[in-house]
C-alpha cells in the first residue's frame, strides 16, 4: 500500500510543471546562468528517465533518506521530526478533547433521544459539521487573541525569542487557540456518532430487556450502554487520524504553528518536491498507524474477537 | 395506562417536505441575487474603504471599497459551481467502479484497494498533491475534489449492488442469459438511482468545504476569483487592524449554505430511503 | 413426560390462598402508521382481550404469530413504542396500573422473560448479567444456586452470550427472571425451536416458579408446548381472546372445548392426527 502510494505521488509530483530547479534558485533566477540550472538539474539527476530517477528515490528512501528539503536546506527528515513533533501536541490534545467531549455530548443526545437537550445538541453538531475548520480558527483568533489579548496572534512560541528561552508555558500559550478550534470541529463527528450507535444500542433486544428488569437512566447507561458504545467509538477515535491530520493542517494555516501541516503547505505552494513527497509519505504512515491501532484496540479488548477471531 | 401519542400537527413526511421546500428557496434566491449583482458593487470604490457593516452595506467594504456582501454571494455561487461539478464527477466515478466491482471477484478486490488507497491518505493532503501537480486553479481544484470524494459513496453502492447481486430476479436474469451489460443497466441501475442521488446530495457539502479550504491555503481558485476561501485568506492581513467582518460574515454565509445543503441531503435521505435514514 | 399438574394442585390450598394476580380486561391496542403518501392510518393489533392469571397459575397465551401476543407483554410492562395507542383496564393485585406503576414494578414485582436470546448484554459475562439483578449479599451464592437449579453448569457464569448455545443463554434468560423478586412473571416465546431435551431443561424451571407461588403468562404459538406446561389456555385470534379453556378440557376429539377455533388447533395436533376440517 505504501509502496503504491510512493509511486502514484511520485508520478504526480514529477508531472507537476513547476520547475524544481526555478523554485530552488527562487528570486535569484535572473542572477543563475542557465549553464548552471544545468549543473543543477544534473546534480539532482532531474535528465534521467522517470522511472530511474523513482528507483533512486525509492532506494534512498528505503534508507531512510528522503532527501533535503530546499526550503529549509536541511534532511526532510529532520523537518518531518522538527515538525511533527509540534503537530502531534496540537493534534493529540484535539483528539483528546474532541474523543472525550463528543462521547460525552452524543451520550447525552441519546440518552435523552427527542428531548430539547437532544435537538440542541445534535443542531449544534449539525452546524459545527458544515462549518470550515479554518474559519473557525479565525474567529477564534479575531475574538480571543485580537478583541480580548487573551492569547498570541500566532506562531508556536514568541516571535523573535530564542528557541532556549521560550518556556513551557509559552508554547501552551499558542498551543491552546488552534487544539481549541480543532477539538471544537471535531467533537460533532464524534457526537453524532456516539449518539447514533447509543440509540441503536438503546433500541437493541438486551437493551429493552434490561428496561423490563426495571433498570432505568443512569445505571443502565453505564451498565450497558458505556460497554456497548464505547468499543465502536474509541476504535472510530483511532481510525479518524486522517480527518485529524487535515484539520491540523488548516488550523496551523490560520494560527501560523509552526507544525507538519504548514509545512506541507510551504513545499507545496514554493516546489520543494523532496518535502512535500515527504509528507505525503509521513501521513500516509500516521494514518496507517491509526487503522492499525483501532484494530489493535478491537482485537484486545472485545471478547468475542479475542475468544475466537470469528465475530458474527 | 396513559400512552398517549403525541400530537403533531403536521406529519413528520410533511415537514421533511418543508425542509426541503425551505433549503431550495434559500439557495435559490442565493443565486438569483449574485446574478442581479451589478459590476459597480464589486468595482473598487477607494471613497468606501474599510466601511463597517451598516444598512447600505450590510457585510461591510474592504479596503478596496468593494461590498462585502456582493462578493460573499460571488464567492457562494463560485463555490456552488464547483461543488456541482466536484460531487457530480465524484458520482460518477463513484458509479462506475462500483459496477467494475460487480463485475468478478477480481475486480471487486481491485476496487477494494483502490478505496482503501484513497483512504490511506488524509483528504486534504491528496488535494495538495492533485493541485501541485495540476498546477492550481479552477481545473486543479475540481478534479482533485472529484478524485477525492469518490470512495464512501463508492462503499455504499458497491454494498447494495453485493446485495442485490444474490436476489432472485438476478439469478433469474443470468440463468435466462442475459449479459452482464444488460443486467446493469436493466436492473442494477435503477435499483442505485435512490443511493446516487442522496449520495450526489451529501457529497455536496462535503467537496464546498473542501474547496474553500484549498483555496484559503493558496492551492484552488486563483486569487483573482472572489472565491471565498480567497475572501478569507486575504482577511487574515486585516485581522489584527480589526476589521473582523472581512472574515466573520462570508466565513458564516458558508456555513450557512453548508447547512442547508446538508439538511437536504438528509431530507431527500429520508423521503427516498427512510428505513436507513431513520437508523 | 406430562409434568404432574395434579399433585400441584393439590398442594395449592396449603402452600399458599390463591389470589388473583393481574386482571386484563377489555383490553386493546392500536398503532398509528404511515402508509404511503401523507395520510396516517390507526390499525388495530389488538381489539378485545380479557384474562386473569392468579398466583401460582400458569396461564398460556396462545396464539398464531403476528396475532399480538408479545405487544401483551409489553403492554403490561409498559414498554410499547410511542405510536401505540391503549384502551381497556389492566388491574395488578386489584389496582389499575398506570405507566408510572409500570416502570415501578418492573423488575421488583413484574418480571419478564424475552423471546430473544438477543436479550442477553453481549458484552457482559452470563453469571453478572444474572447477578445484577439479586438484591443483597451473597450475590454469588445465589446466583451458583439459579443456575443449578436450571441446570447451567457453574462455569457458564464465566461464559460471554456469543460462547452460549440457544438452550442455555434461555435458561441464563430464565435465571434473571427466578432471581428477582418478582411475583408475576411474563413469558414471551421463551422456548422457540428448542429441541425436545432443550425445550424440556427450559419448562422445568418455568413449572418451579409457578409452584414458588409465582403467577406466570406464557405466550406461545406452540398449542402442545402450552398444555404440557400450563394450568389454563387462553386462545388468541384476530386481536380478540376468543375461549379461555382449562388444559383439562383438551381431551379426544375436543368436544368440551367451546370454540371453533380452539378445536381446530387441538385436532391439528401431530398426536391428533393432524385433522384440518
Amino acid at each position: 500500500m505504501l509502496g503504491a502510494i510512493s509511486l502514484l505521488s511520485f508520478i504526480l509530483i514529477s508531472n507537476s510543471p513547476i520547475d524544481p530547479v526555478r523554485s530552488y534558485i527562487g528570486a535569484d533566477m535572473m542572477l543563475v546562468s542557465p549553464e548552471q540550472r544545468q549543473q543543477i538539474a544534473e546534480y539532482w539527476g532531474l535528465n534521467e528517465s522517470k522511472t530511474s530517477q523513482f528507483f533512486h528515490w525509492v532506494k534512498a528512501v528505503s534508507q531512510g533518506d528522503l532527501g533535503t528539503s530546499l526550503l529549509y536546506r536541511v534532511p526532510v527528515t529532520d523537518v518531518i521530526a522538527e515538525r511533527f513533533l509540534a503537530s502531534l501536541a496540537l493534534m493529540a490534545v484535539a483528539w483528546g478533547l474532541s474523543g472525550l467531549f463528543g462521547f460525552i455530548l452524543g451520550s447525552i443526545a441519546g440518552m435523552k433521544q427527542g428531548s430539547w437537550l437532544d435537538r440542541f445538541i445534535k443542531g449544534y453538531c449539525f452546524i459545527l459539521a458544515s462549518t470550515p475548520t479554518f474559519w473557525l480558527g479565525l474567529v477564534a483568533l479575531m475574538a480571543f487573541s485580537v478583541w480580548l489579548g487573551w492569547f498570541p496572534i500566532g506562531l508556536g512560541s514568541p516571535a523573535g525569542m530564542l528557541a532556549e528561552d521560550v518556556t513551557l508555558f509559552d508554547r501552551l500559550k499558542h498551543l491552546v487557540l488552534p487544539a481549541l478550534t480543532l477539538s471544537i470541529v471535531g467533537v460533532a463527528n464524534v457526537a453524532l456518532h456516539t449518539r447514533q450507535k447509543l440509540v441503536e444500542v438503546l433500541n437493541s433486544d438486551y437493551v429493552r430487556f434490561a428496561k423490563a428488569k426495571g433498570e432505568k437512566g443512569f445505571s443502565l447507561y453505564w451498565r450497558h450502554g458505556l460497554r456497548n458504545i464505547s468499543l465502536p467509538a474509541i476504535s472510530l477515535q483511532f481510525a479518524s487520524f486522517g480527518e485529524l491530520f487535515g484539520g491540523a493542517v488548516l488550523a496551523e494555516q490560520v494560527f501560523s504553528y509552526p507544525g507538519l501541516g504548514q509545512a506541507i503547505v510551504q513545499a507545496g505552494l514554493e516546489g520543494d518536491v523532496p518535502l512535500l513527497l515527504g509528507i505525503v509519505l509521513f501521513s500516509a504512515l500516521f494514518v496507517f498507524i491509526g487503522n492499525l491501532l483501532a484494530d489493535v484496540f478491537y482485537r484486545i479488548i472485545d471478547p468475542r474477537i479475542r475468544a475466537e477471531g470469528n465475530y458474527e | 395506562m396513559n400512552n398517549k401519542v403525541r400530537k403533531r400537527k403536521y406529519s413528520l413526511r410533511q415537514r421533511t417536505i418543508a425542509k426541503i421546500v425551505i433549503a431550495l428557496v434559500l439557495l435559490l434566491i442565493m443565486v438569483v441575487s449574485s446574478l442581479l449583482i451589478g459590476p459597480d458593487r464589486l468595482g473598487v470604490n477607494l471613497d468606501l474603504r474599510n466601511q463597517s457593516p451598516s444598512l447600505d452595506f450590510l457585510f461591510g467594504t474592504d479596503w478596496l471599497g468593494r461590498d462585502m456582501l456582493a462578493r460573499t454571494l460571488k464567492g457562494l455561487v463560485l463555490s456552488l459551481g464547483v461543488g456541482v461539478l466536484a460531487a457530480f464527477a465524484s458520482t460518477c466515478i463513484a458509479l462506475l467502479l462500483s459496477l467494475v466491482a460487480a463485475w468478478s471477484s477480481w475486480t471487486d478486490r481491485l476496487v477494494s484497494w483502490l478505496i482503501d488507497l484513497f483512504l490511506s491518505v488524509p483528504h486534504l493532503v491528496t488535494l495538495i498533491l492533485i493541485s501541485f501537480t495540476v498546477g492550481g486553479g479552477f481545473k486543479g481544484v475540481v478534479i482533485g475534489l472529484s478524485l477525492t470524494h469518490w470512495p464512501s459513496l463508492t462503499r455504499v453502492l458497491r454494498a447494495e449492488l453485493l446485495q442485490i447481486k444474490q436476489a432472485e430476479y438476478i439469478q433469474v436474469s443470468k440463468r435466462l442469459g442475459k449479459t452482464r451489460g444488460w443486467i446493469a443497466r436493466h436492473h442494477y441501475l435503477p435499483h442505485l438511482m435512490p443511493q446516487l442521488l442522496i449520495g450526489f446530495t451529501l457529497l455536496f457539502p462535503h467537496a464546498i468545504l473542501h474547496e474553500a479550504a484549498v483555496t484559503f491555503l493558496g492551492f484552488g481558485l486563483s486569487a483573482e476569483q472572489p472565491a471565498i476561501g480567497v475572501i478569507l485568506s486575504e482577511s487574515m492581513n486585516y485581522l489584527t487592524t480589526g476589521m473582523w467582518w472581512l472574515a466573520f460574515f462570508p466565513g458564516l454565509s458558508l456555513v450557512c449554505m453548508v447547512a442547508l445543503f446538508d439538511l437536504l441531503g438528509q431530507s431527500v435521505r429520508k423521503m427516498i430511503d427512510p428505513y436507513h435514514a431513520m437508523k | 413426560m406430562r409434568i404432574n399438574r395434579a399433585s400441584h394442585k393439590q398442594e395449592e390450598g396449603t402452600h399458599f390462598r390463591s389470589s388473583r394476580l393481574l386482571e386484563v380486561t377489555d383490553f386493546a391496542l392500536s398503532f398509528t402508521t404511515y402508509t404511503g403518501g401523507l395520510k396516517e392510518t390507526t390499525e388495530q393489533a389488538i381489539k378485545k382481550l380479557d384474562m386473569t392469571i392468579d398466583t401460582g397459575e400458569i396461564v398460556a397465551v396462545v396464539g398464531a404469530s403476528g396475532s399480538g401476543k408479545s405487544l401483551l407483554a409489553n403492554a403490561i410492562l409498559g414498554m410499547l413504542p410511542a405510536n401505540a395507542t391503549v384502551s381497556g383496564l389492566i388491574k395488578y393485585k386489584g389496582k389499575a396500573l398506570t405507566l408510572q406503576d409500570q416502570v415501578q414494578l418492573r423488575g421488583t414485582e413484574i418480571a419478564m422473560i424475552p423471546q430473544s436470546v438477543n436479550s442477553l448484554d453481549p458484552l457482559m459475562k452470563a453469571g453478572k448479567q444474572v447477578r445484577t439483578m439479586i438484591k443483597g449479599k451473597n450475590k454469588k451464592e445465589k446466583q451458583r444456586e439459579i443456575f443449578a437449579a436450571v441446570g447451567l453448569d457453574e462455569k457458564v457464569e464465566r461464559n460471554y452470550p456469543f460462547q452460549l448455545s440457544g438452550g442455555m443463554a434461555r435458561r441464563v434468560l430464565i435465571a434473571i427472571a427466578m432471581v428477582s423478586s418478582a411475583e408475576l412473571i411474563v413469558a414471551d416465546e421463551p422456548t422457540p425451536g428448542l429441541d425436545e431435551q432443550a425445550l424440556e431443561d427450559s419448562i422445568r424451571p418455568i413449572r418451579l416458579l409457578a409452584d414458588q407461588g409465582k403467577g406466570v403468562m406464557f405466550i406461545t404459538h406452540d398449542i402442545g408446548t402450552a398444555l404440557r406446561l400450563a394450568d389454563k389456555i387462553v386462545v388468541f385470534n384476530d386481536g380478540k381472546t376468543i375461549e379461555t379453556a382449562n388444559v383439562k378440557d383438551f381431551y379426544g376429539k375436543g368436544e368440551a372445548l367451546r370454540h371453533p377455533y380452539t378445536k381446530q388447533l387441538w385436532n391439528a395436533l401431530p398426536q391428533n392426527g393432524f385433522h384440518t376440517p
